[in-house]
């Protein structure tokens, strides 16, 4: 059974629909990427999965339980952490104010300090800037914290809605990098970019969503040597 | 002229009074900061609670600590009573209506207390020394007080940044979906936050029953200048709030003792609409 | 079509009402439809900001200072109300325009411009408590009696002349809010309620719109506490200044309708219906309870009618009606 598995998904703003059957499955242990161009809905998917957003048709099961039309902070609760698109830290709270809010749920209370010291491992510069206000961290730190703050919950399924969003092309080998750190602790990722070189390069298999709907998908070596990827997407 | 003793004595009762003005606009500022809603009647809840400390403690003879802790336990329910009858159905409304339906409870509460209890005026009778300091006049009923605010203060501080809780409320107000993300059920912060706006009402309602008497339009005294403080503050702005408090409350304590209290009240408000053309941001706030 | 036809047919029996035999309740219901028609018109007055975002809990402050201008220049230096009305209007455009400036240019909006308003409200308020010596105070003050019948006194023994003078006044006010409807304003300030960045960007002048607006509608509630003042005659801090008034006006014209030319008048005239039903109802027993139900029905109606008694009927009839596919 798959970790995360979507059925038929179709979700939109108001009049307008921006998901239309949706079908996408992330195995334990996996890496899926998702990619697409601008405005192809994938936003809108993580959202969808994560609760933000609700589901006009269509399933969500993670871990076989049945998650669609639950809450986000339900969501959360079973295990799905959603690192958003421009990363929303709380920019008034310092560095370890932030984690600690991403340790919020009761089962990452409890062992709150033990996830503090591994997310601290992982990112040695947030210890260092643990008492600074998070508005105030460079891009690329603010991206280290919105990560490990999802590591604080203690999730099964990491969500990361364009991780290399305004950042330098130095800071983001630097974060693909980090996130294959992430990976190799165990976690399951699911992500969400528009940088599809350095994705494809990360994950073990992608999907490419285009208007909404689902075009493309297999093994990220296979799609990496489509031409249209390379020719349409490649540098952007 | 007047005696310099008399400006200074001025001066430190302004102090005195702005702690728990203080209470108030942070109180209000609070809710209004998770919860994005004004409530209009916050000082008609305080209005209640000191009902309830005079009849305890006056009425039926309770010691004064258990009528204060009892005003707190009822500021909480009451705030919590508020959010979940009015505000909860009225979250997703436009501004006017909920402006509105804190506008009604106003009414109603004023209006419910005027047919329970009449408009007479009643206070709580404590005698308690009064010390001098520097040929000033400092009584107890108003420094006791002056002390328990500051403390609550000082606890409120702590509560909003060393716990969980306080931490997370702190955070639904710079961003409530990034929150829900992290586990939190937006509405079960909301009801938490007026849990403890009612609390300090309740405290405040205590503190101000020694001092001032009561009666059902009470809010229209408290009121008025609570709006003006958090205004002057920068709505939201607990630290700006804290700051406006003292310095509406020496205001209406300096020129209250030069003019009269009236004309305390008008020049702060007077300052008021000057600072609101200057700054409508708050005092605090940045340029532009 | 059929909505004019209704209208004039109203306007035309509002104007024979006088005429028609009331088994001596005459005086009372003529006394309950002037309040009607001037607070009505009140109430239109303030829509006008209050249907483009801007809520203002302080109309108050341009009721008490149209008032008490009027009524005092008429108590010491015996200025026909005309001219006070003209001074009314004058300082409370100014007042508006001081207010509405800051708040216009710094994009202070929802609920903290309702909170600023309040406060203003309140600070008219208490400055008229304060300088009790020459304004009465919490008591109020009593319009000087002219000594019979005037017209540059605006003071009349005949109700029936108060009667068609708020007829006209109403009139006046449905008239200055069609214009504002029909004018380039309205688009304008609909594309500022919407976004006001994209609005500017369009080079929609926001400030001056907004400003215009508050300034008018502090204008037209200034010369509807000048009407009242001279029907009843007194006047007095608490009812025609501070929170109660303030949002006894919003509460009428929301629960009317805040978009719709008649919402004011509907809600207006429910409103006073109201609160003299349960006035009477409960008389001098029970002191309290009346207001007491009120403020509850008032809590009630705000939270199941959100969009007021004829936005919600609108509503229903839209439901009603077949909506057309698009293709």
């Amino acid at each position: 059974m798959s970790l995360l598995a979507l059925a038929g998904v179709t979700a939109g703003y108001g009049a307008f629909t921006a998901l239309w059957d949706v079908a996408l499955r992330v195995e334990r242990g996996e890496a899926v990427a998702v990619v697409g161009p601008n405005g192809s809905g994938k936003t809108t998917l993580l959202r969808v999965i994560s609760g933000m957003l609700p589901v006009r048709g269509g399933t969500l099961t993670f871990d076989g339980a049945a998650l669609t039309g639950r809450p986000a902070h339900e969501v959360v609760a079973h295990g799905i952490a959603h690192v958003p698109e421009g990363r929303r830290l709380f920019p008034n709270l310092t560095v370890a104010d932030n984690l600690k809010m991403g340790a919020y749920l009761p089962r990452a209370r409890t062992r709150y300090r033990e996830t503090l010291e591994r997310v601290f491992g992982l990112f040695p510069v947030l210890a260092e800037r643990q008492l600074q206000r998070a508005g105030s961290l460079s891009g690329g730190e603010q991206q280290m914290l919105a990560l490990g703050r999802a590591l604080m919950s203690r999730p099964r399924l990491i969500l990361l809605d364009e991780p290399s969003m305004g950042l330098a092309p130095v800071m983001v080998l630097r974060l693909f990098d980090l996130i294959r750190r992430v990976r190799e602790e165990g976690y399951t990722i699911l992500v969400v970019e528009q940088n599809v070189r350095q994705v494809l390069k990360l994950v073990d298999r992608a999907y490419l969503l285009e208007v909404g709907r689902i075009k493309m998908e297999g093994r990220a070596a296979e799609l990496a040597e489509q031409d249209f990827v390379r020719k349409a997407y490649v540098g952007l | 002229m007047i005696d310099p003793i008399f400006l200074a004595e001025a001066a430190v009762n302004g102090i005195l009074l702005g702690g728990i003005l203080a209470l108030l606009a942070l109180g209000l500022n609070l809710i209004f900061g998770v919860i994005d809603i004004v409530w209009i009647a916050y000082v008609d809840l305080v209005m209640l609670c000191m009902y309830l400390v005079y009849f305890l403690v006056q009425v039926y003879g309770w010691p004064v600590w258990a009528g204060g802790l009892a005003s707190l336990a009822f500021g909480a329910l009451l705030g919590v009573a508020v959010h979940l009858l009015i505000i909860s159905p009225i979250l997703g409304s436009a501004p006017v209506n909920q402006l509105l339906a804190t506008g009604g409870l106003l009414f109603f509460l004023q209006s419910f207390a005027t047919f329970l209890w009449t408009t007479d005026h009643r206070s709580v009778r404590l005698s308690l020394p009064s010390f001098e300091v520097a040929g000033i006049f400092l009584p107890l009923t108003r420094v006791i007080p002056f002390a328990i605010s500051i403390l609550a203060l000082i606890a409120l501080y702590v509560f909003l940044t060393r716990t969980f809780v306080g931490t997370a409320i702190r955070a639904v107000s710079q961003d409530r979906e990034a929150m829900s993300l992290m586990g939190a059920n937006p509405q079960w912060i909301y009801v938490v936050t007026s849990a403890v706006g009612g609390l300090m009402a309740g405290l405040a309602g205590t503190l101000l029953i020694f001092q001032y008497s009561v009666h059902p339009f009470f809010g229209g005294q408290f009121g008025p200048l609570t709006f003006m403080i958090c205004v002057l503050g920068g709505l939201g702005n607990m630290v700006g709030a804290f700051v406006a408090s003292f310095i509406m409350s020496e205001i209406i304590s300096i020129a209250g003792v030069v003019w009269s209290t009236e004309m305390g009240y008008v020049i702060a408000f007077v300052v008021f609409i000057v600072m609101i053309f200057a700054r409508p941001g708050g005092i605090l706030a940045r340029r532009g | 079509m059929v909505g004019r036809a209704l209208g004039g047919a109203l306007v035309v029996l509002l104007a024979v009402v006088p005429a028609l035999p009331m088994a001596g309740m005459k005086q009372y219901v003529l006394h309950v439809m002037i309040q009607i028609l001037i607070w009505a018109f009140i109430g239109g007055a303030w829509s006008l900001m209050g249907r483009f975002g801007l809520v203002s809990l302080g109309h108050g402050a341009f009721l008490g200072l149209g008032a008490y201008a009027t009524v005092l220049l008429w108590n010491f230096y015996g200025l026909s109300p005309w001219l006070g009305g003209v001074v009314a209007v004058l300082l409370t455009a100014g007042l508006a325009a001081v207010v509405a400036y800051p708040c216009s240019r710094f994009q202070v909006v929802g609920h903290y411009f309702g909170l600023v308003t309040l406060a203003v409200g309140e600070v008219i308020r208490l400055l008229i408590v304060a300088e009790r010596n020459w304004t009465g105070g919490s008591l109020g003050v009593s319009l000087k009696p002219a000594g019979g019948d005037s017209v540059v006194a605006v003071q009349f023994a005949d109700k029936r002349v108060f009667y068609y003078a708020a007829l006209a006044l109403w009139l006046a006010g449905l008239w200055v809010w069609v214009r504002v409807d029909r004018s380039m304003a309205r688009s304008a300030m609909e594309a500022i309620g919407e976004d006001e960045t994209a609005a500017a960007s369009i080079g929609i002048h926001v400030t001056r719109f907004k400003i215009g607006i508050t300034v008018l509608s502090a204008a037209l509630t200034a010369v509807g506490g000048v009407a009242y003042a001279q029907y009843i005659a007194y006047v007095n801090p608490d009812t025609l200044a501070g929170i109660g008034v303030s949002l006894r006006i919003v509460f009428a014209v929301v629960l009317g309708g805040m978009y719709a030319m008649a919402g004011p008048t509907v809600g207006t005239a429910l409103t006073i219906a109201l609160s003299e039903y349960l006035r009477i109802a409960f008389g001098l027993r029970l002191i309290g309870m009346a207001e007491t139900i009120y403020g509850f029905l008032l809590i009630v109606f705000i939270i199941f009618l959100p969009a007021g008694i004829y936005g919600s009927l609108r509503e229903l009839i839209r439901r009603r009606r077949p909506t057309p596919v698009v293709a």
